[in-house]
């Protein structure tokens, strides 16, 4: 059986959206502007009716039908040897829609940027060895950030494995501390099960990268496939309600709090929309201010007037001190990172704590708390306000006078320049530019990925696309990329660093191939200014290797990708070059010449207590101890 | 100046039960060493009809909230169903088997003889020049017996790790 005369073809009219010659050659369309509007995917339904009982398919094949009853609408990979028949089941099938990136780890970080700002799982499908360890930054990185992916990779045939055959590599175990789960496929008639409970693991629970290793052989081999769901036993069941004493425990505890804090991170944009919603909720009924991780951000409208800004290393300074002098701190989602706690020997000392977290592992790593609540974030807050009732909360307008005394230090403020564009500024006209736009936000990483944290501002969730556990420059742009495919009609910006855009800057041709409009916004300092800065706050200014050397001209690069290049070199073109990159209907690198030595201000240095931030202006001694200077 | 500081520590005996899956084994001892734990004996074998389930017990050692991350890091793992730590919820016994040859003539013998006997170690192998014993016991018991037949010629030692089970009627 040929795939062309199967059962689909019959329902799903090919003709519709692509041209046929186009199906005949298994190209890409040609390049015409808005093509991503046209529908994809979620036509399940339509054919399943018509569909025989079951018949024999390849293992490719498997997988593809596995696919799109996922309701997969992208997959973003790159072929080779190991992935060819999966390629070949996937030609012409326009179900499910291919974005062929430039480098594997384009294809995981475009996945990322896919799930994070949709809120559905990114899939990548990469060949073997190579391909595999290519992938391996963007699964790691969406380990650490809880991003769920599903990445298919292709393996040697069976008989090969072990032998050190061509571009044979052990992905299952490169990549085992690196996934939630990961599988070796042996038989053909295991995949669709395995696929379904890769999708349930990613997906539910505390989400992550689930890789699936699939030998050629497998691929090719047939087993029997039906329409009804795949069979499998359901080991996998995470906890969502939190226990009833806890709930009534953390009430009380909120109600009698007189300095409350709610720190909040990315399990509650991963607890999806109402989580977001309910802590709203939550934070109406308590009063309790609220700050946020880096990886939590937009989870709470940044103009509220109980928003204490981001916490940590580069937080403000009414977060970190509310966060040092609370008497309660409710956890909903984060889970107290080196980046955020500062020294834990002096990490809010006086507060009582309360974790809620889908993860008991995250719950007492690094700091231990008075209360446990293992649960999904947006169910444990909708039973604390079911339980709350018509209680009072404590009045709290001595600890918000606090609160606005350190608000009084204006930690964010940075002096202007004459000479030279501050980086900061830049931010803040982008985002004054883009807000009615509710654009998508990525970074890359460094102090460019920081200003943006500290001057954009989020009010909504999935908007905010940052590598924040692994910190991983090269992010930026296939995140965007990413966002873009999922988000056709979204203003979507890479917030870039010189130094960074270089990592996956190869990324520009998946952008120019599929008419996607992402904006590069490239605060152009000529350093690694974080690395410099670090250097220049602990090594005594010794700029070892820092200095973004040999440059490209950006704005040629643009061009020679097909993209629109614009220069910003003084202030007075600041606006306009904004703007300019809006209305152009494409893409666009933004070369933003900024003030070169910057620094990111406030800073908990490495070490430091929340009580001893730097702030603008402050002097710093330049060097640090051992001790310090060992910690990351 | 800078020095790496260590903490106090506890010995655990840890159970877990698997799905017997291949690569589980190595999710298993990878964890510990991705994470810096340490693992003082491992031992692992299918306790089910259809072979599908395994329980492998864990002596680990390490400060209390390491220990307390450990457990909830095995659980975090997908194949992993359940995970006991015995020194938590104890009392139990905990049995291992070791194999012990020595070889020697005369007195020494007699007494290597005579010393199993004591311990209740089974001799399983036997040439004029030489023993092997089988001996089954809390591994103190077993630490105890081979440095005994260290001075009595012992040639080469092999042990299976430790096995435990909560003590009295139900499953832990
Ligand atoms: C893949 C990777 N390698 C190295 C680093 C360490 N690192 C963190 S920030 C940074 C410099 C980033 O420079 P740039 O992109 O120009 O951003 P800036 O700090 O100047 O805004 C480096 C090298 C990293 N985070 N990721
Ligand atoms: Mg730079």
């Amino acid at each position: 059986m040929t795939r062309r005369d199967d059962c689909r073809v019959g329902s799903v009219s090919l003709e519709s959206a692509w041209p046929a010659e186009m199906l005949v050659s298994g190209a890409d369309p040609p390049m015409e502007a808005g093509f991503l509007k046209r529908p994809f995917g979620g036509r399940a339904p339509e054919y399943e009716e018509e569909c025989v009982v079951s018949e024999e398919r390849s293992g490719a094949n498997i997988l593809v039908e596995s696919l799109v009853r996922q309701g997969v609408e992208f997959v973003f990979g790159y072929p080779g040897g190991a992935v060819l028949p999966i390629y070949d089941a996937l030609f012409g099938d326009e179900r499910l829609r291919h974005i062929l990136v430039r480098h594997e780890a384009g294809a995981a970080h475009a996945a990322e940027g896919y799930a994070r700002s949709t809120g559905k799982p990114g899939v990548v499908l990469v060949t073997s060895g190579p391909g595999a360890t290519n992938a391996v930054t963007g699964i790691a990185d969406a380990f650490l950030d809880s991003i769920p992916l599903v990445v298919i990779t292709g393996q040697v045939p069976t008989a090969l494995i072990g032998s050190d055959a061509f571009q044979e590599a052990d992905t299952v175990g490169i990549s085992r501390h690196c996934t939630k789960h990961n599988y070796l496929v042996k038989d053909p008639a295991d995949l669709a099960a395995t696929i379904d409970e890769a999708f349930q693991i990613a997906t539910t629970g505390r989400p992550g990268p689930v890789l699936i290793d699939i030998p050629k052989d497998v691929q090719i081999a047939t087993a029997p496939w039906t329409d009804a769901p795949a069979q499998r036993r359901n080991r996998y069941s995470p906890p969502t309600l939190g226990g009833a004493d806890e709930i009534a425990q953390a009430i009380d505890m909120i109600a009698s709090a007189k300095a409350p804090v709610l720190y909040t991170g990315g399990g509650i944009i991963n607890s999806g929309l109402r989580a977001t919603q309910l802590l709203r909720e939550l934070q109406e009924k308590t009063g309790a201010p609220v700050t946020s991780t880096l990886m939590g951000l937009g989870a709470f409208p940044a103009d509220h007037a109980d928003w204490l800004g981001m916490l940590g290393m580069h937080g403000t300074y009414e977060a970190n001190l509310a966060m040092n002098q609370a008497d309660l701190i409710v956890c909903l989602g984060a889970r107290f990172d080196d980046r955020v706690t500062g020294r834990l020997d002096a990490f809010a000392p006086n507060s009582k704590k309360i974790h809620v977290d889908i993860d008991r592992s995250s719950i007492n790593k690094t700091v231990q708390v008075d209360l446990p609540i293992v649960g999904d974030c947006a169910s444990v807050i909708e039973q604390i306000l079911e339980g709350w009732g018509s209680r009072k909360p404590q009045d709290l307008s001595a600890w918000k006078a606090r609160i606005d005394g350190w608000r009084e230090k204006k930690s964010l403020s940075f002096p202007l320049s004459k000479e030279a564009i501050m980086p900061q500024l830049a931010i803040q006209r982008l985002f004054e530019l883009t807000r009615d736009k509710d654009p998508v936000i990525s970074t890359e990483v460094g102090q460019h990925q920081m200003w943006a944290a500290q001057h954009f501002h989020f009010f909504g969730p999935n908007k905010w696309l940052t590598s924040g556990g692994l910190g991983t420059m090269g992010y930026g742009l296939p995140a965007a990329i990413g966002a873009q495919c999922g988000n056709p009609d979204s203003l979507v910006i890479d917030i870039a660093g010189d130094a960074s855009i270089q990592m996956n800057i190869q990324e520009m041709g998946t952008a120019t191939q599929y008419r996607l409009p992402v904006k590069v916004f490239i605060l152009n300092n000529e350093w690694m200014g974080m690395v410099r800065q670090w250097q220049e706050l602990t090594y005594e200014s010794r700029y070892s290797n820092s200095y973004s050397d040999s440059l490209p001209d950006f704005v040629k690069l643009a061009e020679a990708y097909g993209w629109k290049g614009i220069r910003i070199e003084n202030e007075s073109q600041l606006d306009a070059g904004i703007k300019a990159m809006i209305e152009h209907d494409g893409p666009v690198i933004v070369d933003c010449l900024v003030a070169k030595e910057s620094n990111c201000f406030p800073m908990i240095p490495s070490g430091a207590s929340h009580t001893e931030m730097i702030l603008y202006g402050d002097t710093v001694a330049g060097t640090m101890d051992d001790e310090a200077k060992a910690l990351v | 100046m800078m020095h790496i500081k260590h903490e106090a520590e506890e010995r655990h005996v840890l159970t877990v039960t698997v799905d017997n899956e291949a690569g589980i084994l190595a999710k298993i001892a990878g964890l510990f060493t991705a994470r810096g734990y340490n693992i003082d004996s491992l031992t692992v074998a299918d306790i089910t009809e259809n072979h599908s389930v395994s329980r492998i017990t864990i002596v680990t050692h390490g400060p209390p909230s390491q220990i307390d991350q450990i457990h909830a890091q095995l659980e975090r793992l997908v194949p992993v169903h359940k995970v006991v730590d015995l020194t938590e919820v104890g009392p139990y016994v905990q049995r291992e088997l070791a194999l012990v040859k020595v070889a020697g003539v005369g007195e020494k013998r007699v007494e290597a003889l005579r010393i199993a006997d004591v311990f209740r170690a089974k001799p399983v192998d036997t040439t004029t020049g030489s023993f092997i014993f089988e001996l089954t016991g809390a591994p103190d018991k077993i630490d105890t017996f081979v440095t005994l037949m260290r001075e009595l010629g012992l040639v080469e030692v092999g042990r299976t790790g430790i096995v435990a089970m909560i003590r009295g009627a139900e499953e832990a």
